[in-house]
């Protein structure tokens, strides 16, 4: 439970980390809360050769309001962000998924972007940001690319960073006029992992919904009007899509229930908070 | 700083309750073995090692943080509180200390020193914190022996008794 040796590089500038990362390759990985990575860590689940420490790059650790997004940094923490005055106004969403995201004391020092880059597929943060159709800002030596949440995971743990790049601010589209927004989950605790998240948003293209803790990656589906005769069907093929499996948290079977039961409770509160 | 080589100690200076410190820890040192092991105050307990039990939990710029996913390195420059800090005189215990004691809040113990560093920070934060945020406080914690209830009341009293010598008229 003690991880392995590594060297450690705690860079004065951008380009130096994004220098030490093209070196490394696949031997370096970035650190910045190291709430996900310091478990791997001690796990030996992780064993770079390079860990780069970017908490100290002050241009990372910025919330900006970028016409209609809210771009927040790689080094921004999570309470930082839990905590920013304009969250309710602005991020709806994520102001109800906070109190699920973790605990206090994991919250006041793991990053934002470390969760999405961690990307476990039963985490708040890359589900919000996969629902509200967000984007995530990537930095290598070379170049900078703009990739889709709903294409940057690409399934357990997985993404699509390559080798020598890094998360440079995540994008979260900012709540729009006559929008509802709701967050809802089951776990044992607040702060465990989520056996089932949802998020939904409701708006004047209709209703969504975003569903963590089934598939091997937040997935996320339009949906027909809670009244409709097809929403009956619809969320259940939704349920029966996800390829839900049996865990020592719950069947399949509970999941796929909670999907049904759950996603429409989320759906429901974001349709009536909406106007 | 150049590279920091993965044979070595490094040097990481930090305050440590209240005090300048310069300790030597090698890059994959967590805080948690930096503290009981480099500087010999086990005040700060291990358990599980991967930030679930909450026992390390101490505070870092004045959050509740776990020392166990706490790179040693990472802390450089930073202000550390430990157990160690609640009571400056050893022969007494702090207002919470000495509620949990009345209140019967631990039995074995080995979990009360992370929860009295989340609970100190949040009763300095928040000092008329009630019930629900005290249980979210908790919900960080893992404690096999009270089931809580009475780590709850103690922490209520304390935060009620902080009220009272604040504002001795309210």
């Amino acid at each position: 439970m003690k991880p392995a040796s590594f060297d450690f590089l705690c860079p004065e500038t951008l380009e130096e980390a994004l220098a030490a990362l093209a070196e490394g390759g696949g031997e370096a990985r970035v650190i910045a809360g190291g709430q996900s990575l310091v478990p791997m860590l001690n796990m030996r689940l992780a064993r770079p050769a390079l860990l780069v420490d970017i908490m100290r790059l002050e241009a990372l650790r910025r919330i900006e309001t970028s016409g209609d997004e809210i771009v927040v940094g790689a080094g921004v923490r999570q309470a930082e962000l839990e905590t920013w005055p304009s969250l309710l106004h602005d991020l709806p969403l994520l102001a109800a998924a906070f109190p699920w995201l973790g605990h206090v004391q994991t919250r006041a020092r793991g990053t934002v972007c470390g969760s999405v880059a961690h990307a476990d597929p039963s985490a708040e943060l890359p589900l919000s940001l996969v629902t509200l159709g967000g984007a995530v800002s990537l930095r290598s030596r070379k170049q900078k690319r703009r990739v889709k949440a709903d294409d940057f995971f690409i399934g357990m743990m997985a993404t699509d960073l390559a080798e020598g790049e890094m998360i440079e601010a995540v994008h979260f589209p900012k709540a729009r006029r006559g929008s509802g927004y709701a967050f809802r989950e089951v776990g044992r605790r607040h702060g465990d992992f989520a056996i089932v998240a949802c998020a939904a948003v409701a708006d004047d293209r209709g209703l969504r919904l975003g569903i963590a803790g089934v598939d091997d990656r937040p997935r996320v589906f339009p949906l027909p009007a809670l009244d409709d005769d097809q929403f009956e069907d619809a969320i259940n093929d939704i349920a029966w899509s996800l390829n839900a499996r049996d865990d020592i948290h719950a069947s399949a079977r509970y999941r796929r229930e909670l999907v049904r039961s759950l996603g429409r409770e989320t759906l429901k509160e974001a349709s009536r908070c909406r106007a | 700083m150049p590279r920091m080589n993965a044979a070595r100690k490094h040097p990481v200076d930090f305050t440590l309750n209240g005090k300048a410190v310069r300790a030597e820890a090698e890059n994959r040192m967590l805080l948690s073995d930096l503290l009981r092991h480099e500087i010999g105050l086990t005040g700060t307990h291990v358990g599980c090692e991967h930030g679930v039990c909450g026992a390390c939990t101490v505070q870092i710029d004045g959050k509740p943080a776990r020392a166990c996913l706490t790179l040693a390195q990472q802390v450089r420059g930073s202000d550390i509180r430990t157990v160690e800090a609640l009571s400056p005189d050893p022969a007494k215990l702090s207002r919470l200390q000495a509620a949990f004691r009345r209140h019967h809040g631990l039995q074995c113990g080995f979990c009360t020193p992370g929860i009295l560093m989340s609970l100190d920070a949040l009763l300095r934060e928040h000092p008329d914190a009630g019930r629900e945020d005290i249980r979210e406080h908790l919900s960080g914690h893992l404690c096999r022996c009270t089931g809580y209830a009475t780590i709850v009341e103690a922490a209520l009293a304390a935060a009620e008794e902080q009220r009272k010598e604040e504002k001795p008229n309210a």
